[in-house]
This record gives structure tokens, C-alpha cells and sequence, in this order.
């Protein structure tokens, strides 16, 4: 690569390469660029539904005995407004921000796995589309965004409306399980060469603790999405107290995901603002290392304190008292940030400009929303303003001044670059004090509306108890506020239609992502930087023509191939060079095939739930046919005089790091699961004397034999291959053991008595069928082993299904031991007097 | 805690708009008097003392110590039912208490979860399926107290209204005799 193109040839090459044709062929983008602002524009329109749907419930509050909505109606319109906002808002919004942005500031050219993100953005469309629709028709879910139990079980929610929720909902959770893993992995693995962990901006720090709390905080939310359904759609008894259920298990697992899921929504908005705030205050953060640990210590404190949505079920004051100090504790990694944005602005030389009055608008309205959470930290005030309005008034301030301003603030900052052109700011002004002032008026009035004793959730009240004014403010400031919004979005429309363009950088910033041509192409940078510097403080002005010359890493196109740099984890220094798959229609075959399985079972069609999930599992299998390598081609020229090894034959790359992640969150799910076993046994009632053991000793000793032969043959075939031998009968034998293993687990579960008798069987029912099911994903991955190694995609060097094979095979064979295990002590516990 | 929360909100809008006119004293404040200042010295002692106070007014309000009258309230879609310490039961939406005394109230669900809440007289406890939870209510004047339930149940959750009747002791004690 000696002679270097100039910068137009070069984009036009590299185009070539990456772009996404238009018409029906941008069905098959795998672009994070695209698919980011497809994320965050699909976000939007959500939002406005959920907008729509507020203005609704403010019309019916606004007068007592109001007959506007009755209360069907009523009931399904907060629901949604809930699910909505939180599930199909606020989660994609910033999942899409991060696919657009991550890359970008890091210095790389995609995601780790660009059609995981085309096919996490199919299951965030179809499944929020499941929930659209099924609310056009009338039947929406009607239970409280949280759902509780037993209101939720079949008895008392006969219909599809809950179904709608707990299916629609896990089916958009996929995108945020894969969003996890994808950026989790991204941010530890594919930044520009040199940037170390300590030099990393802080957005991405903020991204990197926010998908390492997903990746342990949505599990028990789809493991009691599960259950529930499991409940209703087959009698299973998890929550129903009559047969060792206990509705609590619900909240316990809901709130587990719940609290957690606050910070997972407020974390990326903060990492905006700390990206933002240095920029307008022309100086570095304030406090770096001290941001981190805040960080880092407030995503240790969010999993200790779900408890602290449920000081009012009847758990005993000393424990409640320790959730209290955890909850009061958030407060100080909090204060931190706040004053490390203060002391930033103050310390430095701040300018005013549209962003920074949403940042004001943040702090105003998020430090009301914490110092109210303080108060609700407290067991006896808690008690009185639980469930009120007092409530509704909080959670909207730390919401819509933790994430909504926040987001405002980043679309008046970052929109110029994907629209390429700069604000207009004629309607950005007016629009921020309708917004700052209806949402003041809407919601502080809340505060004493709950005090006053209104509990949420009413659909109407009667007009005697003083409430009448309040609640018509509320209502006013509602449509005030919806104003600001609208004014907001049509601010956008113009801002693309008339901004005027601009060359690299309009804000000064110092973060990677002003160094790409604005809008971005397709391949971000048309070569990588060395990073030398803390990298919230380049010049991205200065840097980016000569990334455009090609001067970095990678300033070519060859081969056609889609190329990037995977580095150090910790150091930043290069490691190995990532090939990426090319577009693609199987991200929307598969997610096709995913909404048939959720379809089916929404519709009650049982025989067709297990054809779907095959075909999804086959589809699965199609996807890593195109990718590897059948040669060791050994260290490969990236540029600048370096050369290093193809990620095939990196033994660290992101394929073993991204299945790790991958089961470790499965191993959260699998620990909830088995917390709700012996949580059911320890708390729900009707548990005394249910009788003995079912399973047969000799059928657990059998599958968790045959089961750790699989894992230890897998991991022997690895073994053997990374010294070169030959080990196709290893893999054979270890296909076998682990379907021998899953016929016994199965064999297990048939011997139980009638599952829907009592939770004490249901349970074991689930945990065995989940073993079982791992043992086949054991024996599935060992054959897929086999195949790639015949198909010579595998050697001594080039061992990642190998490492694979091991990894899930290991990880069924403890799945099974644990299983079995909880098996015993429930029947043992259920046997005592 | 309200009076607190106002100085806080106030102090931490002051300095964000000192921020922005920079007397030369707000410009001396080094990063770590920012952060050590700001992040743990102002909210460890305001979070400490008030957790304690919390802790300490929770542990009063317990139901424990001398066994006063104690009342059950079954909570049923979209009813409230109430057993008296003779065992009568009665559904007509009212209980009735003595005034001036700690009474404790038990609190059952026949289907889902519901909340016992009279807002005026403390806090609220969920009625939940499979489980009794016990609150301890003190009206400290004869009179009539709303109550309602406070967990969402259904389509009748508005309606799920209830009285409390306060009497004196005397009378409290005439009309329990009253209905013998």
C-alpha cells in the first residue's frame, strides 16, 4: 500500500464497500449508522404515541367524575403510556444513540456484529408493533406497566391483554439483550489503536457500565415474563398463592430488573452530559477518575435496592431499613456527577448556546426529581406517598429530567451531525421554556395532588376532596408541554430541510465523532487514528482531513472486504484485524421467524410456537456459513507499518468475548430462576407437607454424568486441536453425551407429577426443561464444531468454535447439576412438616 | 425534609449560575474541593442523619409491645370487609374504631393485591393473597377518616372507597355492646 489514493477516490472505494444501496435492498442494512437512526427515529415515534396517550389521561384527570374515558378504556391508556415510555421510548432511544455513536467516538468503522443490530431493530419493530396494534384493536394490556400479580394471571386478566404485554415486551427485549452484548463487547474490544481503558471518553465509559447492567439486570425481567405467561398459557402455578405460588416472586423479579432499569435509562443521558458539559464549558471534565467510580459504584448500589418499590408488603422494618440507607446512599454517586458538571462549568470558561439551556433545564428538574427520591428513601414517609400521586411526581422528574432533557439537550448537539447541517434556533428557545414550564406545571402540582391522599391509577375522583384545581393545572400544563414538543420536533424538520451546512466540528468538541465527514459515510473514518491523547480532548477539526487522506490505519480498500481493528481489552493496543459480515436479508428472515414463534403463542397456536423457534434456531445456524477463514494467513498488513493476525486466529476475539458475555448473562437469568425456586419454598404459603421426592435418584445421577462428559470431552476436543491433533471422534462423542444427558433431563421431567398441582412441581418442571434445553444448545454447538472443522474452517490457530463448543458445553453440565440440585431441596423442603 | 430539600435545590441552582458568572472565588475551587466538597461532604451527614431519623420514627410506628384491639380488613374486587375483635364481620364500608388508642388492623386479600389506606390516620399496607400484613393506626380524634384502596385492582379500583369511624371510648365501647 505504498502509493496512497487521494481522499475522494479513497471514499468512493470505500463506499463502495460499505454502503447500503437504496430502495427494497436497505431491508438488508446491517449499518450502524442506519440502523442507529432507525433506532432512534422508530424511539421517537413511540414517544409520540406515548405523548398522544398522556394527553388522553390528562383530559380524563382534568375534571372530577370525568365520563370521558371509562374505566376499560382508561386502564389499557396508563399501561400503555407506562409500557410504552419505558419499554419502547427510553430503552431504544439510547440504545440507538449508542449504535450510532459508539463506533464512531471509539474510532471504529462498525459494531462488533452489525446483523445482531439489524436483528435486534426487526424485534423492536415487530414486537412494539404487536403491542400498537393490539391496542388499535382494543385489547391492550390493562395490568400497570409493572404488572403486577395475581391481576395479571389468567383469573383475573381472562383476555389476550397481558399475553400482548408479556410477549410483545420480551420480543423487543431481544434488541436490548443483543444491544448489550453487542456494546459491551464493542467498547471493550474495537476502539482506535492506542486507546487505552483510561483514555477512553466518558460516554463510553457511561455505555460501558450501562450494558454491563443490562447484561444482569433485564434477565429476571424475561425470566418472569416467562413464568407468567407460563402460568397463563399452561396453569403452571408460579404466583398463585393457593398452590405454592406467590404474587410477591412477581414484584421481586419485576423490581429486580425495575430499579436497575432507572440507572440503565439515566446512565447514557449522563454520559451525554458529561460529553456535552466540557465542550461549553471549554475545559476537560472535572473529576475523570472520580465519574468512573461514581459510575461504576452507582451500577454496584442500583441491584441493592429494588426492595425500596415495595416498603408497603409486609417485609419486616430492619430489612426494610437496609434498603432504605442503600436507596438514601444513591444520592452520593449522584452528587458527585452533579458537582463534577457544576465544578467543570465553573472552573472553566462557559458559553451559552441551545444545548447547554437543556442542561439547565436537566438540572433544575432532575435535582427536584432527587431530592424527592431521597424522601421517598425514607420507610415512613414512603408508606404515606407510596402509590400516590406524590409518586407519579417523582418518577416523571428523575425520568424526564434524568433522560428527557438530557436527550434534548444531545439532539440540539448531535443532530447537526447526522443531519449535517446546523440548528436554526428561532423555535429551540420558545420550545425550551414551554417545555421547562408545562412540565413544572404538570407535575409539581403532582406532588401535592399525592399528598392530598389521590392515589394513581384512578381513572376518575369525586369532586369533594380538593383536588378539582390541581389536577386542571396539571392538565393545562400537560398540553403546554406537549406544545414544547411539538415545536421541538418541527425544529428538527426544518433543521433538515434549512440548516445551513457546515465543515467538520460546528462545537469545538474533542470527542472522535467530529472527525467524520457530516452526515457520516457509510464507513465512519476512511482510516483509524492512533490515539495518543485522553481521547475527550482531540481536535477532531485537525484530524479529521488527514483520516480522510488515509493517513491512519486501514486508509485503504481491499479486497472488498468490510475492515476494522479489534485491540487490547485494558491497553488499547492493536491485537488482531476484524473482518465484518457484509448486509444481509437473514437479521429479517430470522427476526421473521421470531414473530412466528411470538405469534403463535400469543394466538394460542401451540403446534406452530415450536416450528418457529426451529426455524429460528436454523436460520441462527445459516448466519456464520459465510464467515472464517479455511487458511492461517498469519499477520496482515493494517497500514502505518503494522501488520497483525485476521480475527480467526486471535484467540482473545470478539466472537469468544461476546458468548461469554452471552452466558453470563443466561447465568443471570438461570440464578433468578433459581432465587424464585427457593424463594417460593422459603415464603409462599401452602407449602407444608406436599409430600416427597419425585425425580428418581438414578435419572439425575445418569444426566448429570453423561452431561459432564459432553462438557469434558468438548473441552478435551478443544484442547486437542489447539495442540493439532485430531478431534473429530472427541466432538462426535460429546454430541452424544449431551443428547443422552438432555433425554434423561426430559425423561426427568415427564416422571414429575401434573406440573400445575403445585408450584413445588412446576418449578422443577421449568428448571429441568431449561437444563435440558442446554443440554441440547451443548450438543447443537459441539455438532456445529464438528461441521466447520470437516468443512476446514478450523485448525490449531483458527480455534473459535472450538473455544465455543467448550464454553456451552461446560456451561449445560452446571446448568444440569443445578437443576437437579434445586430438584432435591424443594423436594426435600416440601417433605418437612 | 422540606425545608432541606428547598435549600438544597436553591444551593445547587445558585452555583450552577455562579458557574456561568464567575466571581473569582467560584473560579479557586480546585476539582477535587468540587467533588470531595460537593459529592460527600455536603450529602453524607444530611443522608446519615436523616436515615437514622427515619429508622428510629419506622421503628415507633411497629405494630409491638401491648396487644391493643385488633380489627381485620379482607379486601375483596372491589369491597372492603371488616372483622371486629368479637369476630362480627360487617360490610358496609365502614369500620369503626375507638378513638385515642393504637389499634392494630390485619389485612387480607380474597383475589389480588389491594391497599389499605386511610391517608389521614399513616401509612398504607398491601393486602396481598397468601399473606397477612399488620398495620397499627391511631386516630387521635372521634370523627370520620376516608380510606381507599391504594394498589391498582382492576376496572372498580376508583371506586374502592372506605370510612373509618372514630368514636370516643365510651361510645366505641356502647356500640360494640350495642350489637351484641
Amino acid at each position: 500500500m505504498s502509493e496512497r489514493p487521494s481522499p475522494i477516490a479513497l471514499h468512493k472505494q470505500l463506499e463502495a464497500i460499505w454502503s447500503t444501496p437504496p430502495g427494497l435492498a436497505r431491508l438488508s442494512s446491517v449499518n450502524h449508522t442506519i440502523l442507529g437512526k432507525r433506532f432512534m427515529a422508530l424511539a421517537l415515534c413511540f414517544f409520540g404515541i406515548g405523548g398522544l396517550l398522556s394527553m388522553l389521561i390528562r383530559a380524563q384527570m382534568a375534571t372530577p367524575d370525568s365520563a370521558f374515558l371509562g374505566p376499560d378504556i382508561y386502564n389499557q391508556v396508563f399501561t400503555m403510556h407506562g409500557t410504552v415510555m419505558m419499554f419502547l421510548f427510553a430503552i431504544p432511544m439510547f440504545e440507538g444513540f449508542a449504535i450510532y455513536m459508539l463506533p464512531k467516538m471509539l474510532g471504529a468503522r462498525d459494531l462488533a456484529f452489525p446483523r445482531l443490530t439489524a436483528y435486534g431493530f426487526w424485534c423492536y419493530l415487530f414486537g412494539g408493533s404487536i403491542l400498537i396494534v393490539a391496542m388499535l384493536a382494543g385489547v391492550a394490556p390493562n395490568g400497570g406497566w409493572f404488572m403486577y400479580t395475581p391481576l395479571s394471571s389468567k383469573p383475573y386478566t381472562p383476555g389476550i391483554n397481558a399475553d400482548v404485554w408479556l410477549l410483545g415486551i420480551t420480543f423487543v427485549e431481544i434488541s436490548a439483550v443483543t444491544a448489550a452484548v453487542e456494546l459491551f463487547v464493542t467498547i471493550l474490544k474495537m476502539r482506535a489503536p492506542g486507546m487505552a481503558l483510561s483514555r477512553m471518553p466518558l460516554f463510553a465509559w457511561y455505555m460501558l457500565v450501562t450494558a454491563g447492567m443490562m447484561i444482569i439486570g433485564f434477565p429476571p425481567l424475561i425470566l418472569g415474563s416467562i413464568l407468567l405467561e407460563l402460568e397463563r398459557a399452561f396453569d403452571l402455578p408460579f404466583f398463585d398463592p393457593t398452590r405454592g405460588g406467590d404474587p410477591l416472586l412477581w414484584q421481586h423479579l419485576f423490581w429486580l430488573f425495575g430499579h436497575p432499569e432507572v440507572y440503565i435509562i439515566f446512565l447514557p443521558a449522563a454520559g451525554a452530559l458529561s460529553t456535552i458539559i466540557p465542550v461549553f464549558a471549554q475545559r476537560p471534565i472535572l473529576g475523570y477518575r472520580a465519574i468512573i467510580a461514581a459510575i461504576v459504584a452507582m451500577a454496584f448500589l442500583s441491584f441493592g435496592l429494588w426492595v425500596h418499590h415495595m416498603f408497603t408488603v409486609g417485609i419486616p422494618h430492619l430489612a426494610l431499613a437496609f434498603f432504605s440507607a442503600a436507596s438514601a446512599l444513591v444520592a452520593i454517586p449522584t452528587a458527585v456527577q452533579i458537582f463534577a458538571w457544576i465544578g467543570t462549568l465553573a472552573s472553566g470558561k462557559p458559553r451559552w448556546d441551545i444545548p447547554m439551556l437543556y442542561v439547565a433545564g436537566f438540572f433544575i428538574v432532575f435535582v427536584i426529581g432527587g431530592l424527592t427520591g431521597v424522601m421517598l428513601a425514607m420507610v415512613p414517609f414512603n408508606t404515606q406517598a407510596h402509590d400516590s400521586y406524590f409518586v407519579v411526581a417523582h418518577l416523571h422528574y428523575v425520568l424526564v429530567g434524568g433522560f428527557v432533557f438530557p436527550m434534548l439537550a444531545a439532539i440540539y448537539y448531535w443532530l447537526p451531525h447526522i443531519s449535517g447541517r446546523q440548528s436554526l434556533y428561532r423555535l429551540s428557545i420558545p420550545a425550551f421554556w414551554l417545555i421547562l414550564i408545562g412540565f413544572n406545571l404538570t407535575f409539581f402540582l403532582m406532588h401535592l395532588t399525592g399528598l392530598m391522599g389521590m392515589p394513581r391509577r384512578i381513572s376518575t375522583y369525586p369532586s369533594n376532596w380538593g383536588w378539582d384545581w390541581l389536577n386542571l393545572l396539571s392538565s393545562v400544563g400537560g398540553f403546554v408541554l406537549t406544545m414544547g414538543f411539538a415545536l421541538v420536533l418541527a425544529d428538527m424538520v426544518l433543521q433538515f430541510r434549512f440548516g445551513a451546512r457546515f465543515r467538520r466540528d460546528p462545537w469545538r468538541a474533542g470527542t472522535l465523532e467530529w472527525a467524520t465527514a457530516t452526515p457520516p459515510p457509510s464507513y465512519n473514518l476512511a482510516s483509524i487514528p492512533h490515539i495518543e491523547a485522553r481521547a475527550d480532548q482531540l481536535q477532531p477539526a485537525l484530524i479529521g482531513p488527514t483520516l480522510a487522506g488515509g493517513q491512519g490505519y486501514l486508509g485503504f480498500a481491499r479486497a472488498g472486504e468490510q475492515e476494522t481493528l479489534g485491540v487490547n481489552m485494558v491497553t488499547g493496543a492493536v491485537e488482531h484485524l476484524i473482518t465484518l459480515p457484509r448486509r444481509s436479508y437473514l437479521p429479517l428472515s430470522t427476526a421473521l421467524a421470531t414473530a412466528s414463534f411470538f405469534l403463535a403463542l400469543l394466538f394460542r397456536l401451540y403446534w406452530l410456537a415450536p416450528i418457529g423457534a426451529l426455524v429460528t434456531l436454523g436460520l441462527f445456524l445459516v448466519w456464520p456459513v459465510s464467515l472464517g477463514e479455511k487458511r492461517d494467513k498469519g499477520p496482515i498488513d493494517i497500514g502505518r507499518g503494522v501488520s497483525v493476525p485476521p480475527d480467526a486466529e486471535a484467540a482473545d476475539n470478539v466472537t469468544v468475548l461476546a458468548n461469554r458475555t452471552a452466558l453470563a448473562m443466561n447465568a443471570t437469568l438461570f440464578a433468578s430462576l433459581l432465587f424464585g425456586g427457593l424463594f417460593l419454598l422459603v415464603v409462599a404459603p401452602n407449602w407444608q407437607d406436599t409430600g416427597a421426592a419425585q425425580v428418581p435418584l438414578w435419572a439425575a445421577a445418569l444426566a448429570i454424568l453423561a452431561a459432564m462428559s459432553g462438557a469434558a470431552l468438548a473441552a478435551r476436543a478443544r484442547q486437542g486441536n489447539a495442540r493439532g491433533g485430531t478431534t473429530h471422534l472427541d466432538l462426535i462423542l460429546a454430541v452424544l453425551a449431551q443428547l443422552a444427558a438432555m433425554a434423561t433431563t426430559i425423561a426427568a421431567v415427564l416422571w414429575l407429577d401434573d406440573p400445575t398441582g403445585h408450584a413445588r412441581e412446576a418449578v422443577p418442571f421449568v428448571v429441568l426443561g431449561y437444563a435440558g434445553l442446554h443440554c441440547g444448545l451443548g450438543a447443537v454447538m459441539s455438532a456445529h464444531a464438528f461441521w466447520r472443522l470437516t468443512r476446514g474452517y478450523i485448525s490449531a490457530r483458527r480455534q473459535t468454535e472450538m473455544v465455543l463448543a467448550a464454553l456451552w458445553n461446560g456451561y449445560a453440565a452446571g446448568a444440569v447439576i443445578l437443576a437437579f440440585g434445586l430438584t432435591g431441596i424443594l423436594a426435600m423442603g416440601g417433605a418437612m412438616p | 425534609m422540606l425545608y432541606g430539600s428547598v435549600l438544597l435545590f436553591a444551593l445547587v441552582m445558585v452555583l450552577f449560575g455562579l458557574a456561568y458568572l464567575r466571581p473569582a472565588w467560584v473560579t479557586r475551587i480546585t476539582p477535587s474541593q468540587w467533588i470531595v466538597g460537593g459529592g460527600l461532604v455536603l450529602p453524607i451527614p444530611i443522608l446519615v442523619l436523616l436515615t437514622g431519623t427515619a429508622l428510629v420514627l419506622g421503628e415507633q410506628l411497629l405494630p409491638k409491645g401491648d396487644a391493643p384491639l385488633r380489627f381485620k380488613a379482607h379486601a375483596e374486587r372491589w369491597q372492603w370487609t371488616f372483622i371486629y375483635p368479637d369476630g362480627r364481620e360487617m360490610s358496609d364500608e365502614t369500620l369503626h374504631i375507638p378513638a385515642g388508642q393504637a389499634v392494630d388492623i390485619a389485612v387480607t386479600s380474597e383475589d389480588v393485591i389491594h391497599s389499605f389506606w386511610v391517608p389521614r390516620l399513616g401509612g398504607k399496607i398491601d393486602a396481598i393473597p397468601g399473606h397477612e400484613n399488620l398495620i397499627r393506626l391511631e386516630a387521635d380524634e372521634p370523627g370520620t377518616y376516608w380510606g381507599q384502596c391504594a394498589e391498582y385492582c382492576g376496572p372498580g379500583h376508583d371506586g374502592m372507597w372506605f370510612r373509618v369511624q372514630a368514636h370516643a371510648a365510651e361510645d366505641f365501647t356502647a356500640l360494640m355492646e350495642g350489637r351484641r
